[in-house]
């Protein structure tokens, strides 16, 4: 049954990413981006990261996609529709892409991954996986965490500063 | 139960088709979109890495991942608009003022 639901997310997943690649209208992409992430938040579920899959909705589909589809409101999009979409180095990168997943497919067939281990807790159980992660997140990784603060400050001055109109004198 | 396998190949199908949007299209936005799935990819390699080991540190490096993610969406969006101010340009390979 958890196969079956992991099948329909990957495929769910796959079909709407080679969607997105493949379209003129960037608008029609953002969306069906929105749509490959409310399926990777369902695979995330099924890999028992509840709140990683909360966090996908909320600030992916409903953050950074947002940002997307306004700054896509602000550039020229009709223009960008009839004009050329495709590299001429297309047959390369194909040739390529599957080279690469046949590597991938080689070493995934060769390895043999050991029993997984039991998490210590389970679906409904104190402390559950938002403790879980937070304990580890405030202490183990709490550097980690104020320099991806400082990261987001510094990321934030830079979108200001670069979109920002120059001031004529 | 799913297995680990399923996990891998999931996260390198979806890289691969985001390295192709990133080679292959002319349109920024989809590049920039297609970088997008490229680290939710990883994401997904992280998240089944973290069932697998029963460890928490993949979880929290996904959110790390999606912090990176969040920045460069704000930056190169940022870049765009600047660059679709100054000309109309939303193709790549028009901005060739630094190409030898």
């Amino acid at each position: 049954m958890e196969l079956y639901f992991f099948y329909m997310f990957a495929g769910g997943m796959i079909l709407t990413s080679l969607l997105m690649i493949t379209r003129a209208n960037v608008i029609h992409a953002a969306l069906l981006l929105v749509l490959t992430f409310f399926f990777l938040a369902g695979v995330f579920v099924l890999a028992g990261a509840e709140f990683l899959a909360a966090v996908q909705i909320l600030l992916y589909a409903g953050g950074i996609m947002v940002l997307y589809l306004f700054s896509i409101m602000l550039m020229n999009v009709e223009v960008a529709v009839r004009m050329r979409q495709w590299h001429r180095q297309g047959a390369v990168v194909l040739v390529a892409a599957v080279l690469l997943g046949l590597e991938i497919w080689a070493v995934l067939g060769d390895v043999e991954f050991a029993k997984p281990k039991q998490w210590e807790w389970s679906l409904g159980a104190t402390p559950g996986n938002v403790e879980a992660l937070g304990a580890v997140l405030y202490t183990k990784f709490l550097f980690p965490f104020e320099v991806a603060s400082i990261l987001l400050l510094a990321a934030m001055i830079g979108a200001i500063v670069l979109a920002k109109r120059r001031i004529e004198r | 139960m799913i297995p680990m396998t399923h996990f891998l190949v999931l996260g390198a199908i979806l890289f691969l088709i985001g390295a192709m949007g990133v080679l292959m299209r002319r349109n920024a936005i989809i590049i920039l979109l297609s970088i997008e799935l490229m680290l939710n990819a990883v994401n997904v390699t992280f998240v089944g890495f973290s069932r697998h080991l029963a460890d928490m540190t993949g979880q929290v490096f996904a959110i790390f991942v999606i912090t990176v993610a969040a920045c460069e969406a704000a930056v190169g969006l940022a870049i765009l608009i600047a660059l679709n101010r100054d000309r109309t340009m939303v193709n790549v390979d028009e901005v060739n003022l630094l190409k030898w």
